[in-house]
């Protein structure tokens, strides 16, 4: 199609024909600046005579605060201010519920620092600010806190006991307690002739971004400024604002580069109140950089849930149905995200297959451990590992071939959209919109080679090898609504500006690629702006695989307004550039969720003596709808994957007994690097565009990471087949695995033992 | 990496709870030559901490585990770094050899490739450019591979000290967690080696979490044979398992006298020492005292020729 002659860019209309940039692998515009290390982070936000914030910690997982004696603090050389709930009004307002406000949350919020009892380690105490943060750090070691220590609850089977209470005003430790059903579950578990039923445990872990989080505040007696806001500004700025009795319109939020955030970056913490307050107290700007230590020990945690689940097969292997128990562990208090893992977890639980009666009981608990939030793929990660594993032991029991096990029982094409029910208090019903299940699968084994690979325990120079697969859906594209603005300028060029922010992902890339096709006009033609509160009326930000679905679709109506505009002049006889800016603003409503689906496949080999697993080749596979540009599609889907496959070996936030934090550094939170990253090839299909948006997309940030635990446990058990191991319990490190084999080999005299 | 893992084995049962990523303040010395060295030891007493390579001390200055108020920089000695072969055919290493430099040193490819095997088990690049040979053994982390190798090479260690030069066996030099009979007033000079025949067989094996990681356990092993093939004289070293690396000298007598095949390997194998195993949230001791038995079969298999397995 010819791009008819029209007002904009002169020449730069013929670089590119309408409807060319989106889908070609195109390079990130961000990169140069990243590559040449002229990024600019939080930490490069300086002022003259800014003022470094260091927060003092809780050091017990639950005690009573007698005394803080600030004395000596106060008194070093270059401190500024030192601060405790004692000192600031607004201590013991609490950080409100953002997203899946389940039934009894609110009752659990965090409040902006611990005024007379601490509830986790590292749950922030006072405030320190200083001429440098070495200083800071100083008068941290000069506060005396005096203690009074009490019991602490470290688990989700000590939390439900109620025998010690994380909130003792509350007076229980279930946070929220809710049914959830489809069809009729018990109809479909009478008479079934199979069943099996598991305890699944998934471990606690984390995003763990490259760059922790940080914020600097400025604070001008008139406007409140804050840099580093990444995810939610906007919702952010309100929450600000309402802490100080101000207008939003004092609060401005403004993005800078990130390095990466899958989830946990960008919600609003304590520290997000504590270091504008800081600010406004001193009037003078404040900077706070999280270090490694207090970002394992502070930032969100995730996923730690333990899962009763109970499936009913018919001997040819159809699923009749699925039903069980989730119970999760929040941590000792509800933050903005709290509940949205567990709902989501139940929700997800039958997957992809056609299981019309499911039931499931939702139990979310606070323990004295680091509060938890949404990390990449949450519920999705948990609830997949549970059910593909499941059913890889059922296949077992019953002797069936787990591909056509999940062949027979995935929903097909043509049943779409297929109801999948109420199955998050609030929200209504949902339905798969659009997918061939089958093809993902048939197409991901291909890859692989799965018909060649050697599995089912067979033995090459000392290594078992196993393969193992897992089927995933996943909805995308979740908040209301999302603004755009264009603006032509007089020199041809656009600027884009939009309410979604950017956790590294490309957005600067990609909406010029849709802009670009609407208005004819080359990437260069655009500058791309986003995040700051200051760019568009409102911006709900990124989360739930939403950049590219909502904001890409605010975008490309934005654009195709501004191609109107522009081709209105033209007809009217304009040549070349507007003669004045013209913008465009536009709000895009969505209508509901979008689902991508695919499915992963590990091939592992274990040496059953060691323990030891190499995976030699993984393929995540999974249908977005559309792709927008595969270089960058395919890096979303290959760190995924590797995020989850160092996750389900690696990555664990281990708690002793006393809930004390034991992985606070990253000598112990491991996490995978180059060396254990396997080669992982990832696929994209586009067989099926979402109905939902005028893109086609769906969420291409999640799928990577939700199937890999499920496909590597079942790897691992199908190459120790001999052994039958449940793998019901993450992560499989060596020492897990290790047991895992001690205990099978003890339980029965199995040979194998001298490979 | 498990460069840290010493917070939860810390001699004095120090563990850091404030979280501070800043060291407190402190002066750097740099010293110019090991007299200097020893005089400003002298002078500073239990203020200073002496600094080579920093990948242990910083860590810990990092976390206030440790607040000297003295750094003494020792990286200016040029005098402490370097690998010569002596008359005697022997090796002498300086203490301020980077561990790169061991890697990469073709005197040790030649004369002591178990050095030069072991080395890229070692933490990564980075750390090994800066690390050194005295800081690491000072530093005496159970799991770390320099102790076990200076053991299974039959190597002595060189103090310097106001009192004179003595020279220790390596054997008896590592005594538990982070503690060797070194004095605080000593600086480790270098390290000797003897010189060894070329038939001498060798093996180094590890396990870790991550490449790169402090092992979970680990052996490095030397044998002499005779011209018959009979081992004459063994030397097997366990690190990561218990509080400091530890022969196994059952297991060695147990393969001396004749040439092993396969199956006495095996046999030797029953006589396997007991050792006592730590155990922390990355390994139990069951599974450390597992790999044990694993990875000095292997490791026997890999001195005489006898493995078919990939690594480790
Ligand atoms: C991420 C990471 C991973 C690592 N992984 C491994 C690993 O897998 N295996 C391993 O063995 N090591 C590992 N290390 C440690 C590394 O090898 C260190 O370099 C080494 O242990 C200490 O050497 P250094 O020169 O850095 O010593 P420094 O950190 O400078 O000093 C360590 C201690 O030794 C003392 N000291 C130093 N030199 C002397 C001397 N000449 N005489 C007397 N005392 C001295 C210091 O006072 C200090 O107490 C790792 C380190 C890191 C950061």
């Amino acid at each position: 199609m010819n791009a008819p002659d029209r007002a904009g860019l002169g020449n730069a209309f013929e670089a590119a024909a309408t409807g060319t940039l989106s889908g070609a692998p195109i390079e990130r515009v961000e990169d140069e600046r990243f590559l040449t290390g002229a990024g600019r982070f939080t930490d490069d936000v300086r002022f003259e005579g800014m003022g470094h914030a260091a927060i003092l910690r809780s050091t017990h997982a639950h005690a009573r605060i007698r005394r803080i004696d600030c004395t000596a603090a106060r008194a070093l050389p270059g401190v500024m201010l030192v601060a405790t709930a004692a000192d600031i009004a607004q201590a013991n307002k609490p950080i409100p519920i953002r997203l899946a406000p389940l039934p009894g949350l609110d009752r659990f919020l965090q409040p902006t620092i611990a005024a007379d009892e601490v509830r986790y380690v590292g749950e922030p105490v006072a405030i320190v600010v200083a001429s440098s943060r070495y200083v800071a750090e100083d008068a941290l070691d000069l506060i005396e806190v005096d203690y009074d220590e009490g019991p602490a609850v470290a688990s989700i089977t000590q939390s439900a006991s109620n025998a010690t209470l994380v909130h003792a005003a509350v007076g229980t430790n279930v946070a929220t307690q809710y049914p959830v059903e489809r069809g009729d579950v018990d109809r479909a578990f009478a008479g079934a002739p199979y069943t099996r039923r598991e305890r699944f445990r998934c471990h606690r872990h984390t995003g763990a971004p490259m760059e922790t989080r940080g914020l600097v505040a400025e604070w001008n007696g008139s406007l409140m400024r804050v840099w580093g806001a990444t995810k939610v500004p906007f919702f952010n700025r309100g929450l600000l604002a309402s802490f100080f009795d101000l207008p939003e319109t004092a609060v401005d939020m403004i993005e800078t580069d990130i390095g990466g955030g899958f989830g946990i970056r960008g919600e609003f913490y304590p520290e997000d109140f504590l270091v504008p307050w800081a600010s406004m107290q001193l009037g003078r700007p404040v900077k706070w950089i999280e270090d490694r230590r207090e970002h394992l020990m502070a930032a969100n945690h995730a996923r730690e849930t333990e899962c009763e689940l109970e499936i009913a097969m018919n001997l040819d292997g159809t699923i009749r149905g699925l039903r069980g128990r989730v119970m999760a562990d929040l941590g000792a208090y509800v933050r903005t995200g709290g509940g949205v893992a567990v709902s989501r977890l139940a929700q997800y639980l039958p997957g992809p297959y056609r299981i019309s009666d499911f039931g499931c009981e939702v139990m979310a608990l606070v323990t004295n451990k680091t509060p938890v939030g949404t990390m990449r793929g949450p519920g999705r990660y948990e609830a997949n590992y549970f059910r593909e594993r499941l059913l890889d032991l059922a296949c077992g029991d019953l002797g069936l071939d787990p591909v056509a096990v999940r062949e027979m029982n995935l929903i097909a094409r043509h049943e779409m959209p297929w109801p999948i029910g109420r199955l998050v208090p609030t929200e209504g019903e949902g339905a798969y919109d659009v997918g061939d299940f089958h093809s993902g699968l048939h197409k991901a084994l291909s890859a692989i080679g799965y018909d060649r690979l050697p599995r089912d325990g067979a033995l090459i120079d000392g290594w078992l090898h196993g393969v193992g697969v897992a089927c995933f859906v996943e909805s995308s594209g979740g908040g209301k609504s999302e603004n755009a603005r264009i603006v032509a300028r007089t020199d041809g060029s656009f600027d884009i500006y939009s309410g979604v922010s950017t956790m590294g992902q490309g957005h600067e890339t990609v909406f010029a690629q849709i802009a670009g096709d609407e208005l004819g006009a080359p990437i260069s033609a655009f500058r791309v702006h986003h995040g700051s509160t200051a760019h568009v009326d409102y911006g709900w930000g990124t989360f739930h695989s939403r950049a590219i679905v909502v904001g890409g679709s605010a975008v490309k109506l934005a654009a195709a307004q501004m191609r109107e505009q522009l081709d209105a002049l033209a007809a009217a006889g304009h040549r070349g550039p507007p003669a004045e800016d013209i913008e465009v603003k536009l709000r895009y409503d969505t209508k509901g969720p979008t689902y991508s689906y695919g499915t992963h496949v590990a091939h592992v080999a274990v040496d059953p003596e060691t323990a030891r697993v190499k995976v030699l080749a993984y393929v995540a596979l999974e249908d977005v709808g559309r792709v927008m540009n595969p270089l960058l599609a395919h890096g979303q889907a290959v760190g995924g994957a590797v995020q989850g496959i160092g996750a389900t070996f690696l990555d664990e936030l281990r708690y002793d007994e006393n809930a004390q934090l034991l992985s606070g550094s990253y000598a112990d939170y491991l996490m995978a690097t180059s060396t254990e990253a396997p080669a992982v090839q990832a696929v994209l299909l586009e067989e099926s565009p979402s109905p939902s948006n005028p893109l086609g997309a769906k969420g291409a940030g999640e799928g990577g990471i939700v199937a890999t635990a499920g496909a590597l446990a079942n790897a691992v058990g199908n190459a120790l087949a001999a052994w039958r191991l449940p793998l019901t319990s993450l992560p499989l490190s060596l020492d897990n695995l290790a047991r895992a084999l001690r205990e099978a080999r003890s339980a029965a005299a199995v040979p194998g033992q001298d490979h | 990496m498990a460069a840290m893992a010493f917070m939860h084995y810390l001699p004095n049962g120090k563990v850091c709870t404030i979280p501070v990523m800043k060291p407190a303040p402190l002066d750097i010395l740099p010293a110019t030559s090991v007299a200097h060295a020893l005089s400003l030891l002298g002078e500073h007493g239990d203020q200073a901490r002496l600094i080579a390579g920093g990948q242990s001390l910083m860590p810990i200055l990092a976390m206030r585990l440790a607040a000297p108020a003295i750094l003494i920089d020792i990286n200016g000695i040029a005098d402490l770094r370097g690998i010569r072969l002596e008359a005697d055919g022997s090796v002498l290493i300086g203490a301020l050899t980077r561990h790169r430099d061991l890697e990469r040193s073709p005197l040790l490819a030649e004369r002591l490739p178990l050095i030069a095997a072991a080395m890229p088990w070692i933490a990564h690049v980075q750390i090994r450019n800066r690390g050194t040979l005295g800081g690491s053994l000072s530093h005496a982390d159970p799991a770390a591979e320099l102790p076990a190798l200076c053991i299974a090479l039959c190597a002595t260690i060189e103090l310097h000290s106001p009192r004179g030069v003595r020279q220790i066996a390596a054997d008896d030099f590592f005594q538990g967690v982070f503690a060797t009979a070194r004095a605080d007033d000593e600086l480790l000079t270098a390290v000797r080696v003897p010189a060894t025949t070329p038939a001498q067989r060798w093996a180094f094996i590890e396990l870790a979490r991550r490449h790169g990681d402090f092992a979970l356990c680990g052996i490095a092993l030397t044998a002499d044979c005779s011209p018959t093939g009979a081992v004459t004289q063994a030397r097997i070293v366990v690190f990561g398992v218990s509080d400091c690396p530890r022969r196994l000298p059952h297991l060695e007598s147990a393969i001396v006298g004749s040439a092993p095949s396969p199956a006495s390997i095996d046999q030797a194998m029953q006589s396997l020492d007991t050792v006592e195993a730590r155990s922390d949230h990355h390994a139990s001791s069951e599974y450390r005292l597992e790999l044990l038995a694993t990875l000095a079969r292997r490791a026997l298999r890999q001195a005489f020729g006898f493995d078919e397995r990939t690594a480790p």
